[in-house]
């Protein structure tokens, strides 16, 4: 048996050891953050944070998660509270068909957890891992940037500028 | 018989038979040929939108008795916004705070059949439907109002859910509606809100979809559960045509989990209770089936020679003065690969069949053709096939979504009383999807002694864009069965908008041009619609062209262009991007940069834009990075100013992906891009810089569709940048890196 915690809750899982750490989310816990992309590790639709680090959760077993801490966007809060960073992407309208969202935040939460005030080539490198066919980028961008500030207590009125 | 081959339709194929049915469509022409959203070419009743085919006021909209509204549309959120879009035209004719406002999309059980949802058609088809019903139901409750409290119509007002009147007269929505009061048809003239009184369109209201987007809500038929819900997943042949030879599928049927193995000829699928059972049963299944293949794909290193090889029908679509100049100033000849729709989701369906009826949760773009496709490929009366919207990753035209549909459908056959949902593998999305059809534009031009275009001949080859479910054939699990339905006839959509000739004629004003559409009835590679068909080469040849001419004559690309137009909407775009990019005052690049316009009418009858942008090539690698971005758009009446620049602000990144990056590369036998890595697209390192994008207000004016209007603009102003930045006009697509870098090696020409 497996055992890790899910967005703060100690979880026991049932799932084969080799199952990957998407299925057992999506399936399992029935949380729908996490989405199927690719299964390969090139799409990052599928990300969540690991002990703090994104890791693409579609080639990661569960055996290799027990007794670590794993985050989804679930667990940074909900629509009637959403988390900065979610807050965020809903004040810039970042999101098109938005499947790909779920990964982005939780790269710009990793991130904005470890650099408060990144420059634009370090919210671009934070994000390069993750594919957007939608053409949202520059929306994803002003987001991640809107997110920093009010992660640092310095919250914007209106619009961010574009990207440099 | 030998089984038909899929997709490439050979002359040979039609000669032995398999392609008669195609021969007889064929040779019929235009005249077989259907809209590109599948409604009805001329109209029915003389309604405005959708409201011609429906025209019922109770099929759009209900009022509950506490005077909430129900807004009915055939529809489908496609991630474009369309579902926040369609409230606002609802809230504000109907006069009803858009909390007090519930959309229903697509569904056969419920909502009207308004066909595809595509062709940048929705506001314009459904949304005037909505904004003509709601207008209407407004005033026949005033009308009520009147008619309940003897009051004089002309003193009664509607606002907020409520018609008040003098001495505090006060009747709700709620109260003033009957069963029978709505189920009434449409007028064919409403009283519409004046633009100045807009409280709720034209204004940017947050898409009521994206919370639950950024938080983990259940958005997509992916993740929905139902209870008892079981995990199908398809085995696919390697490739088009293949034929299964032999298959023991034994050991998979005895696998710990695994529910039932499918088979229907070459039609394959596993059913397990867990998702990651049914994907390992899929690979062990994929590994014991035994394939013959055949070599019928063309040779991808001469895709253009091969498809102007193809026998062709051809429609002049253009023919003005005398476009056969003595010599031409230039002749180029265009090409663009097969390009995927490169969903982020692959597509995913859930399928029920309870009874003798089969419901099915799609994302599919046309609920009701779906649903007679499906229908045939059951064998079920269309009466008991409900296809049921449920949102998906963006499609941008037709992906896998109808297949996957068909795929649940005969997984769910197979299991009654479960309901199963299958999901594609990435492999199976890039490998199975209708491609945008690879094509070939000839433009031929030549400038007369006063520096304007004396001639004009545009020539454009291209496989059908329209492939879409309606007949069962056009759906994969149709063509493996043990008793396949014939390949679907291959539809060329007719002008004005067109399929691969969208676009091919230039708004521009030439007194002596042609075009010719050279239709081509077979489909190397299956194809069928994405985002501006073919439009994207069109104005990539197009708007190479007028700026090579423009260089040739010495005159300024954005004057050039001005020169040669005659429509004002198109010269404010223009005007206005070039103002807001500063083009007259634009310094001289450094090296490796590069400036390029570009402008287009969407189909030339939807949205105007034109885009002005600079690049940064480095030279050593062909890295191209676009720098800064000014677009200026015309959409008519804006419902949602947000939304617009959003689809545009997508369009313009999408184009630069599409132009930069892809291509859909295969071998003789098989497609072999079937991964990311095999088919890259932009990622964020190469992201447009600065993006602005300006929306001139029309107020008043039609609705005009957003979402493609930019593609076409944006690659071939991308184009047009390589060229200041090089000398070289490259006009095979992908304008690539290695392509980019030898284009910067070669000694620019004499300018
Ligand atoms: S789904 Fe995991 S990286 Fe694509
Ligand atoms: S918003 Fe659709 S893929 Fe990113």
């Amino acid at each position: 048996m497996i055992t890790f915690t899910v967005n703060g809750t100690r979880r026991t899982i049932a799932a084969a050891p080799d199952t990957p750490l998407l299925y057992v989310l999506r399936g399992e816990l029935e949380l729908n953050g996490a989405k199927f992309g690719c299964g390969l590790g090139q799409c990052g639709a599928c990300t969540v944070l690991v002990d703090g680090e994104p890791v693409f959760s579609c080639i990661t077993p569960v055996m290799l998660l027990d007794e670590r801490t794993v985050r989804t966007i679930e667990g940074l809060g909900s629509a009637d509270a959403p988390g900065p960073v979610q807050a965020a992407f809903i004040a810039e309208q970042a999101a098109q068909c938005g499947y790909c969202i779920a990964g982005m935040v939780m790269r710009a939460q990793a991130l904005l957890e470890r650099d408060g005030d990144p420059d634009d080539d370090a919210i671009l490198a934070a994000l390069e891992p993750s594919l957007c066919r939608c053409g949202t980028h520059v929306r994803i961008v002003r987001a991640v940037k809107r997110a920093a500030r009010t992660m640092a207590g310095k919250p914007m009125a209106g619009k961010v500028e574009a990207v440099r | 018989m030998t089984k038909p081959t899929i997709h490439a339709l050979s002359r040979r194929a039609v000669l032995r038979g398999t392609g008669a049915l195609i021969l007889a469509f064929s040779l019929s022409g235009r005249a077989f040929a259907q809209t590109e959203t599948g409604a009805s070419a001329t109209p029915l009743r003389g309604l405005p939108g959708s409201l011609d085919a429906t025209p019922r006021l109770d099929a759009w909209i209900r009022i509950a008795p506490d005077g909430n509204a129900t807004i009915f549309t055939g529809k489908a959120e496609l991630g474009q916004g369309i579902r926040t879009a369609l409230l606002q035209v609802a809230a504000e004719e109907l006069k009803l705070p858009l909390s007090r406002l519930d959309l229903i999309t697509a569904d056969t059980g419920r909502t009207p059949n308004e066909g595809y949802t595509a062709a940048s058609h929705s506001v314009q088809d459904s949304g005037t439907a909505i904004r003509n019903a709601a207008a209407q139901v407004r005033e026949i409750l005033i009308g009520e109002a009147a008619r309940r409290s003897g009051v004089s119509r002309a003193d009664l007002t509607a606002r907020d859910g409520v018609v008040t009147g003098p001495a505090g007269l006060s009747l709700g929505y709620g109260e003033l509606v009957s069963d029978t009061l709505l189920h009434v048809d449409a007028a064919p003239t409403s009283t519409l809100t004046d633009p100045r009184d807009f409280t709720v369109m034209d204004r940017p209201v947050p898409r009521v979809d994206i919370p639950a987007k950024v938080t983990g809500g259940a958005a997509y038929v992916q993740d929905m559960r139902l209870p008892g819900m079981v995990h199908g997943r398809i085995v696919r042949p390697p490739s088009y045509g293949a034929r299964l030879v032999a298959l023991d599928a034994g050991p998979v049927e005895a696998m710990p989990g695994v529910l039932k193995v499918v088979r229907d000829g070459a039609f394959l699928g596993v059913i397990a209770e867990q998702e990651w059972t049914a994907i390992k049963a899929m690979r062990w299944l994929a590994t014991l089936a035994r394939w013959e293949e055949t070599a019928q794909l063309p040779d991808e290193a001469r895709l253009p020679e091969a498809l102007m090889a193809l026998p062709t029908r051809d429609t002049t679509i253009l023919d003005v003065g005398q476009p056969d100049a003595p010599a031409f100033t230039l002749d180029t000849l265009f090409s663009r690969p097969y390009l995927a729709h490169g969903s982020i989701g692959p597509s995913c369906a859930i399928a029920y069949l309870e009874g003798d009826a089969m419901t099915v949760w799609t994302h599919t773009q046309g609920v009701y053709p779906l649903r007679d496709a499906l229908a045939g490929l059951l064998a079920m009366p269309p009466e008991k096939v409900r296809c049921i919207h449920a949102e998906g990753a963006g499609c941008y035209g037709q992906n896998g979504a109808d297949d996957a549909g068909a795929d649940a459908a005969m997984l769910a056959r197979a299991l009654p009383g479960r309901p199963v949902r299958v999901q594609w593998m990435r492999e199976q999305e890039h490998a199975w999807e209708p491609f945008g059809p690879g094509m070939v534009a000839r433009v031929r031009a030549a400038l007369g002694p006063d520096g304007a275009i004396s001639a004009w001949q545009h020539d454009v080859w291209s496989q059908s864009h329209m492939m879409r479910p309606g007949p069962p054939g056009t759906l994969l699990a149709a063509r493996d069965k043990a008793e396949p339905f014939p390949p679907a006839p291959p539809v060329d959509l007719p002008m004005p908008e067109g399929g691969g000739d969208r676009n091919a004629v230039p708004l521009y004003v030439l007194p002596n041009a042609r075009a010719v559409n050279h239709f081509l009835p077979e489909m190397p590679l299956r194809g069928s619609s994405m985002r501006s068909l073919g439009g994207y080469l069109n104005v990539f040849a197009i708007e190479s062209t007028m700026d090579e001419l423009a260089r040739r004559a010495g005159q300024d690309p954005v004057a050039f262009r001005m020169r040669h137009l005659q429509d004002e909407r198109a010269k404010a775009v223009i005007t206005t991007a070039a103002e807001r990019f500063d083009w007259k005052d634009r310094p001289k690049p450094p090296a490796g940069g590069g400036y390029g316009f570009a402008f287009a009418r969407y189909k030339n009858l939807e949205a105007y834009c034109a885009i002005a942008l600079e690049v940064a090539i480095d030279a050593d690698t062909g890295r191209l990075l676009v720098t800064r971005v000014a677009a200026a758009v015309d959409t008519g009446q804006v419902v949602n100013p947000d939304g617009v620049r959003n689809q545009i602000e997508g369009g313009i990144v999408q184009a630069t992906s599409w132009t930069l990056f892809e291509g859909v590369r295969f071998d003789r036998r098989r497609i072999t891009s079937v991964d990311w890595a095999a088919y890259p697209i932009l990622r964020f390192s190469r992201v447009p810089r600065a993006v602005e994008v300006h929306i001139i207000p029309r107020p008043g004016l039609p609705f005009l569709g957003a979402g493609e209007a930019a593609q076409g603009p944006m690659g071939a102003a991308l184009g047009n940048a390589i060229r200041d930045a090089s000398g070289q006009r490259l006009a095979t697509l992908p304008l690539d890196a290695s392509r980019i870098r030898h284009a910067m090696m070669d000694p620019p020409p004499l300018r």
